[in-house]
């Protein structure tokens, strides 16, 4: 392998603490490197070593070679030199890597100016070529235009025609497309494959996701705790895993909850009264105002929404950002009142009820958030937090008889008594959508509504809560309202499934047919664009069988 | 292990602890003032009139024969009570406000906010200067017209403290489990933007101090007997040529307590600011 970037031993200690101990990796050019590992591997702390850019009291050993020159031992100048013209780099958030007070044009043209003395002028002229080339003229977005007025994918390609601008050898992208739905995250990785492909540069591609992995990447190394465990061609070596953490990385990432069987998941629960029952909802928002006389038609996130969840049913709601599924969700939890339509809770209405029917239609349907970090006062202990929803149940019981539900409903969740006395910040994420979880089983509740509940957790977590769910439904034959972009995990743990796009759901029908018979163009789309491990594995191995054949 | 903690944090945050080490010797003088002054300052006696510093007055007398220690000890009180009080009015009156408006937003959102900046567009100062002379001069309403000013800005820091928490999960959380709107103030918000408003506190604290300073170095504040740094500084001026240390104690005093109560401030926020603590971390 003829790599003209190669990472030879790194070590990096922050502060005396090892990061990294003895990375190494090659690249050749036109070679699309996959680095995978879970959160804290020190995937891109592997990339931040390669462009310079380690976080202060950081210290790198080892040898980081670009044609032979070892980037870490020249001075900051000569590697400022290199950064944007050598190696040029894509991050996970476009939002924050634009400068939101330019135009996207000054920012292509910012390397140009620099690296390659161009005039303003000649400068401005690339910049164009430039967005024709990530596909962006096509869209009529001209480089006067700033960050805001872009959509997120269009954003990710005008980062992506920032790191290009200087035909670097080297193109780092780390989890770049992480933050896109998965519609654009298959455009933005077609349009760095045929960047590479096509300018020959050699591409170190970071990301959390398997699949995205397999269908990218000509070679992988599975990084864990700072080390690389495992490296080889992408089929080779996910066809033969020798390591237990890969091996337990790719079972998890294939993960199916096993499904109990009872009564709850038969079709004879389609006979028994449904727990929330929602019809021709509507919720929209005002927009401001167009002109001092005109008023601007409001914006329906929400439009003309009806389905029923009978007791035991797990049903999922797909869509990607912005189709409306978290408003949905606020307004079934009471959050938000809605325009129009009708929501009922075992018979009620959850906006217009008060005071103790409002209560046991609380007490009915309780949630979990998604960000595992957010959703706990940080100031409240576990045993206060877990007990918050009891509120709900005030005057019913004691304060002895809260204590014990609480630590009920902890062990029910893997944690013990003990955390009770706990601070939040003292878990980890997964730890806290356990304890988010046990927050919402606390009162008892028939349904559960989860927004995106394991979109923040690391895969092998991931298999774990999602395990937790499917075994919490089986034991007290809990429903579930599953709102999720990830069409995997809905496919693990659903039964039935609903796609939602601008507003409204589009296709309706049991999970496996829904996603293996798609009907609605929509949902074609959705579905060819989520990333299949196994089928992008199989295609990789027809590209690599041709290679040695 | 409280306490070790505690000794890191100090060790860590130098400007803190100057700054509390300052405010902590000017409150102490303040509430030693209370029940004991080296000499009572209602009584004059021109015999002594302009002494120099002596084991007897340290730091000398005054043109009436008062004691300067035991002045400037009542004028700590009196400085120390009038901000302290106008602080209250503007956390009293302006952080109900300021969560009222983050609640309920819309039109009420609107007006209070505007009321906000229109107080706002007033000399700060001058104002209070006229709201003296309007209702006489004296400790209770140089309170008054100090607070006044102290609560737009407590309104707005409630105000974004709490739009800031709106929208985070935990109060959506407690909204599920059917809390209302007083008791989420209650328990998830105000213990959440209490940080702001401490630091926030203190910075209007030393504000007060200036402003009380001001009002009674031009007759609008505290009234004889009782004595003000401001009034001091007032009444110091005549003797300008003859005692210029008269004009300094209470110069000084000033200075050295708004500086404690703004490095207090500035370690404060450092202390408190999640932000900035996290990056310590």
């Amino acid at each position: 392998m003829s790599g003209f970037f190669a990472v030879e031993g790194l070590d990096v200690d922050i502060h005396g603490k090892p990061i990294l101990e003895g990375v190494s990796l090659e690249i050749g050019r036109g070679e699309i490197f996959g680095l995978v590992g879970e959160s804290g591997s020190g995937k891109s702390m592997t990339a931040l070593a390669a462009m310079q850019l380690l976080p202060h009291g950081a210290e790198a050993r080892g040898r980081i070679l670009l044609d032979g020159a070892d980037v870490l031992s020249v001075s900051e100048a000569a590697m400022c030199r290199l950064r944007g013209r050598r190696i040029g780099m894509v991050f996970q958030e476009p939002m924050t890597a634009l400068n939101p007070v330019k135009t996207i044009g000054q920012q292509i043209a910012e390397g140009l100016v620099l690296h390659m003395r161009m005039t303003r002028a000649q400068a401005m002229e690339r910049v164009r070529a430039l967005l024709d080339r990530v596909g962006l003229a096509r869209a009529r977005v001209t480089p006067e235009r700033f960050p805001h007025q872009l959509s997120g994918g269009q954003r990710q390609r005008v980062v992506i025609a920032m790191a290009i601008a200087c035909q670097p050898d080297l193109l780092i992208a780390d989890e770049p497309t992480t933050a896109l739905d998965v519609t654009i995250q298959a455009q933005i990785l077609a349009l760095i494959r045929e960047i590479v492909e096509a300018e020959k540069m050699g591409c170190l591609l970071i990301s959390h996701d398997l699949a995205v992995v397999a269908e990218m990447a000509d070679r992988v190394s599975i990084m864990k705790n700072g080390e690389i465990v495992e490296s080889g061609r992408t089929a080779a070596l996910f066809a033969n895993l020798s390591h237990p953490y890969s091996k337990a990385l790719m079972a998890a990432s294939n993960h199916v909850p096993k499904r109990a069987k009872g009564p709850a998941h038969s079709p004879a629960n389609h006979g028994l009264q449904p727990i929330l029952s929602v019809r021709e909802l509507v919720r929209a928002y005002p927009q401001p105002r167009a002109s001092l006389f005109a008023k601007s038609p409001p914006v329906v996130a929400v439009n003309r929404v009806s389905f029923d969840i009978r007791p035991g049913q797990s049903v999922g709601l797909v869509g990607e950002s912005g189709c409306g599924k978290s408003t949905l969700a606020r307004a079934l939890l009471g959050l938000e009142a809605p325009n129009g339509g009708a929501i009922s809770v075992l018979g009620q209405d959850p906006h217009s009820a008060r005071g103790a029917t409002r209560e046991v239609v609380h007490r009915a349907v309780q949630v979990v958030f998604q960000d595992p970090y957010g959703s706990f006062n940080p100031r409240h202990r576990i045993g206060r937090v877990v007990a918050e929803p009891l509120y709900l149940l005030r005057g019913e019981i004691d304060a002895r008889e809260a204590r014990e539900r609480v630590a009920a409903a902890l062990t029910e969740v893997g944690l013990t008594e003990a955390d009770m006395a706990k601070y939040p910040h003292e878990f980890s994420g997964g730890q806290r959508q356990r304890i988010a979880i046990a927050r919402a089983l606390v009162t008892r509740p028939k349904l559960i509504i989860a927004d995106e509940p394991v979109s923040a957790l690391d895969v092998s977590i991931r298999a774990q809560i999602l395990d937790l769910f499917a075994d919490l439904r089986a034991r007290h034959g809990l429903a579930y309202l599953f709102i999720s972009h990830d069409l995997s995990v809905v496919r693990a743990i659903t039964d039935d499934v609903m796609v939602m796009n601008g507003g409204r759901i589009v296709e309706r029908g049991r999970t496996a047919r829904v996603f293996d018979h798609p009907r609605h163009p929509y949902t074609r789309l959705l579905v060819a664009a989520a990333p299949r491990l196994e089928e992008a594995l199989a295609a990789r191995q027809r590209i690599e069988e041709a290679g040695t054949g | 292990m409280a306490s070790r903690g505690a000794l890191r944090v100090a060790a860590q945050h130098k400007t803190l602890v100057a700054g509390a080490a300052i405010v902590a010797v000017v409150l102490a003088a303040a509430l030693i003032s209370l029940v004991w002054t080296p000499y009572p300052i209602d009584v004059l006696s021109v015999a002594d009139r302009l002494k120099g510093p002596s084991p007897a007055h340290l730091l000398g007398t005054d043109q009436f024969g008062r004691d300067m220690v035991s002045m400037l000890m009542v004028g700590a009180r009196t400085s120390i009570a009038v901000a302290l009080l106008a602080v209250g009015i503007g956390i009293l009156v302006g952080v109900p406000l300021g969560l009222l408006a983050a609640a309920r937003g819309g039109w009420l959102d609107e007006t209070l906010m505007r009321a906000n900046d229109l107080v706002f567009a007033f000399p700060a100062l001058l104002s209070a200067v006229m709201i003296t002379a309007i209702m006489g001069p004296g400790a209770i309403n140089a309170i008054l017209a100090i607070g006044i000013f102290n609560i737009p800005v407590f309104a707005r820091v409630a105000r974004g403290g709490a739009l800031s928490l709106k929208s985070r999960e935990f109060v959506l959380a407690a909204r599920v489990a059917g809390k209302g709107e007083v008791r989420i103030i209650a328990e998830h918000v105000l213990p959440n933007i209490a940080n702001l408003l401490i630091v926030q506190g203190t910075i209007q604290f030393s504000l007060g101090i200036l402003a009380e300073a001001g009002l009674s170095y031009v007759g609008l504040g505290a009234q004889p007997p009782l004595a003000s740094w401001g009034r001091m500084l007032n009444e110091a001026q005549t003797m300008m040529a003859l005692a210029p240390s008269l004009a300094l104690y209470p110069g000084l005093a000033i200075v050295v307590t708004v500086l404690g109560l703004n490095l207090m401030g500035d370690g404060l926020r450092d202390l408190l600011d999640p932000r900035l603590k996290r990056r310590t971390v």
